[in-house]
């Protein structure tokens, strides 16, 4: 118990370390996702090439590794930023992929029947995309979107075991003032609950509101 | 499906002529190494039956035929180990193989396992290993958990920076500057508290500090000087260590806390090297290289039985 | 594209002219981007001798494969071990004893929501445990909570008539399961199960992270040596097409299975669900 109230500033730093790598990384794969996967739905070949091999090189890459090469490989390209914007681009980027397939799987569930309808009726690409397709796809994907950030938040403890700037990095200063570790894990884990817990209920709600069953 | 069939042969194929490579035509031995060199390194004498019938851990190294020691293997010229051949070198495996000799142990009959710092608390409680020498500073919080033998070193916590840094002469000059330690380190901890100006930079090891180093990502790395002067003595065009130690890290042996029997004999054997000589030799064989003469050894602290 | 999509017709030789000018162009950007990083490498140097010499020697290849083999040591525990605890826990979750169903449930969430790395680092840290046996165990747990996960949906998945057949012919429930709902649901779920096994070899890496000598670790250890001349982008070039290599080919071995199940009458009974990378979401089902 000791542990938390001697040292709350410090488990307070750790954890929005979390939540910020967390809503940056996020952002990052959110958009990274979409990009892809707009590729992967494109109508020309060498988009989809480039959309599927990003995809598959990075879901088979582990993420430890991804992080030691954008850590330490990126720098040797004369590149000079601090530790937590490579933290957000490794994770990202990991996460972008697995968003990609979330999203090319959503707008594959929209009947090809609903898209001629569109045309038929005279609406543009634009349209049809904006009217018809994005808004059921967007409905279907939020759950597994949901997942795919809780993911996310979870693996940006890697992030703190090469560094400090987030929760389960804590411990090291921890230990080495000679708490007990057992506890100090019990408020680290109570920590990743909260992040993970509130992304479920966030996404619990926005699937009660606009989510639809198929 | 003519599609579907070729698609996994590509990884497969790739992974063949990777493992081909590597299996097939390898050049012999290792790739040359800076550092101590086998044939430079002194020879202790081992003391031929030596009993030490009242510690526990040297009853259990004896029936096993050999000796376990703890180690670093990522610090040049303190405790290293050679990728290519696991070979361990540097001044705490000397100092690992004097104490060996002393309690009557072969030079082969000596194995070295690398241990994490966050893990040598442990390591010697369990038995993992039966005694730890790797820049393993003696302090209050650690003698509740493990015995200290020595100190056989006096080290100081110090800053590496390129060559071609003129800024930074010591620690009063890092406001602002992006310095690197090791995460949740003391010498972290004391950078954040004395010299609070200066940009922190945390990483799980010392190599990825001096990695961003090199690469301009931090303009220092501070740790104990004995680390960096390893460092700095692997690339000298490249990087050096600036100023005076700024603070008192005596190095210890590490024993299991209650085997005072071999914490007493390990104080002893120090003694006896620092008189004859091996000492000195084991350092200009190793840190010595770095340019640094060999300082005179600290009081050994032979604190009571606890 | 010989198919139209929700988001656009068949393309008409007008269109099919402008992708073919899109595919060019783009192509010709991939290619640029593609040359100038390798341009960029052979600028910093990556590709001098005293940098990939080492690999070379047999010393470093050695090296290389013990830790490639102590990674695949781990993969093989950690996915007996996972099937073996999700198998235990999924049957818990069936179970008609509620404190038994109930314990397994918070079980299986707990773990699920913890990430991976900190049960890890707890087990090696505060339980004081080896390296190999603490990663081994943090990957089952976690791993072995999705897969039993991934059984019961499997379980779910069979035909609901199939079960109430089998109860209506008098067979106890241990008998319906074994004889008839988990032996079509496991091969229903074998894709799911391997893409789960694919995370866990990823996941394997994180062994290096607790110094478990893994693949990784090897490769740390030859790109942090000075004396090498820190060849870090050489060895993510040797390192990272053996990992994606493996981990490509168990994924593609799921996809295969994946389409021989589909075609197989075995199966019919059940609609394959894809695997889900651990959710808490209630109404993700």
């Amino acid at each position: 118990m000791d542990v938390l109230t001697d040292n709350f500033s410090l488990y307070a730093e750790g954890f929005f370390g979390t939540v910020e790598l967390t809503v940056y990384s996020s952002a990052l794969a959110l958009v990274l996702g979409f990009v892809m996967a707009s590729f992967r739905v494109a109508p020309v070949g060498s988009f989809r090439v480039f959309g599927a091999v990003w995809v598959a090189v990075l879901r088979n890459t582990p993420l430890t590794l991804l992080f030691f090469a954008v850590m330490l490989g990126l720098p040797r390209f004369g590149l000079v930023l601090p530790f937590e914007v490579f933290a957000v681009l490794a994770l990202g980027c990991y996460t972008s992929a697995f968003i990609c397939e979330v999203l090319r799987s959503g707008i594959n569930t929209v009947p090809r029947g609903q898209g001629e309808a569109a045309r038929s009726l005279g609406m543009s690409f634009s349209q049809t995309l904006g009217a018809v397709v994005l808004p059921q796809a967007f409905r279907t994907v939020i759950p597994p979107i949901g997942s795919t950030l809780i993911a996310l938040a979870k693996n940006s403890a890697i992030a703190g075991a090469f560094s400090v700037t987030e929760l389960l990095g804590t411990y090291k200063t921890l230990s080495e003032l000679g708490y007990n570790i057992v506890w100090t894990f019990v408020w680290i884990a109570v920590g990743y609950l909260i992040i993970t817990l509130t992304i479920s209920a966030i996404f619990h709600f926005l699937e009660k509101r606009w989510g639809v069953a198929r | 499906m003519q599609r579907t069939h070729r698609t996994p042969l590509l990884p497969l194929a790739l992974l063949l002529a990777v493992s081909s490579v590597l299996g097939g035509c390898g050049r012999e031995g290792s790739p040359p190494v800076k550092g101590p060199q086998p044939d430079q390194l002194p020879v202790y004498q081992v003391q031929s039956g030596f009993t030490l019938p009242d510690s526990g851990t040297w009853n259990r190294a004896k029936k096993r035929g050999k000796l376990v020691v703890g180690a670093k293997e990522d610090q040049p010229y303190m405790g290293e180990k050679d990728p290519a051949t696991g070979r361990y070198s540097g001044f705490d495996i000397e100092v690992a193989k004097m104490m060996a000799a002393s309690l009557g142990f072969e030079p082969s009959d000596v194995e070295f396992r690398t241990i994490a710092s966050a893990n040598r608390e442990t390591a010697l409680q369990n038995g993992q290993i039966d005694y730890y020498v790797g820049t393993y500073t003696i302090n209050d919080n650690r003698k509740k958990l493990v015995g200290f033998a020595g100190p056989y070193y006096q080290a100081g916590q110090s800053l590496l920076v390129r060559t071609d840094e003129n800024d930074i002469a010591g620690p009063q000059d890092l406001a602002g500057k992006r310095v690197c330690s090791a995460a949740g380190s003391t010498p972290y901890q004391r950078i954040e508290k004395d010299y609070p100006k200066a940009e922190l930079v945390a990483y799980d090891t010392y190599s990825v500090c001096v990695d961003n180093l090199l690469t301009y990502q931090v303009d220092a790395v501070t740790t104990d000087d004995t680390i960096l002067m390893g460092y700095a003595a692997k690339v000298p065009d490249e990087l050096k260590v600036v100023g005076k130690p700024f603070s008192e890290e005596p190095y210890g042996i590490g024993v299991p806390r209650g085997d005072n029997a071999l914490r007493f004999a390990l104080d002893d054997a120090i003694a006896a090297h620092e008189k004859n000589g091996d000492w000195k030799k084991a350092y200009d064989a190793t840190l010595g290289l770095s340019g640094v003469p060999a300082p005179t050894p600290p009081a050994i602290d032979r604190y009571p039985a606890s | 594209m010989t198919e139209s999509t929700a988001l656009y017709d068949i393309p008409g030789p007008h269109a099919r002219r402008r992708h073919l000018l899109y595919g060019i162009a783009s192509t010709v950007v991939i290619l640029a981007l593609a040359g100038w990083f390798l341009y960029l490498l052979f600028d910093t140097e990556q590709f001098t001798s005293t940098k990939w010499s080492p690999f070379l020697y047999e010393g470093i290849q050695e090296l290389l494969l013990k830790g490639l083999g102590n990674t695949l040591k781990a993969f093989a525990y950690a996915s007996v071990l996972s099937l073996a605890l999700g198998a235990v826990l999924a049957a818990g979750r069936l179970s008609e004893h509620r404190v038994l169903r109930w314990t397994s449930t918070l079980f299986v969430e707990f773990f699920r929501a913890m990430p991976v790395l900190v049960m890890i680092f707890f087990i090696f840290v505060a339980l004081k445990v080896q390296p190999l046996p603490a990663l081994v165990a943090g990957l089952t747990l976690y791993n072995g909570s999705v897969l039993a996960e991934v059984f019961r949906t499997g379980v779910h998945a069979v035909a609901r008539g199939q079960g109430e057949a089998a109860y209506a012919l008098g067979m106890r429930k241990t008998q319906v399961m074994t004889y008839v709902l988990v032996p079509q649901a496991v091969r229903a779920m074998l894709p799911a199960i391997i893409s789960q096994l694919v995370v866990a070899l990823k996941d394997t890496s994180l062994g290096f992270l607790i110094t478990y000598e893994e693949f990784l670790h090897a490769g740390k250890l030859i790109a942090s040596n000075l004396d090498y001349d820190l060849p870090f982008i050489p060895v993510v070039l040797v390192i990272a097409p053996i990992y994606i290599g493996m981990c490509m080919l168990l994924s593609w071995f799921a996809t295969w299975v994946a389409r021989r199940e589909r075609r197989s009458p075995k199966t019919k009974a059940v609609d394959v669900a894809p695997a889900d990378p651990g959710t808490l979401l209630p109404g993700a089902q």
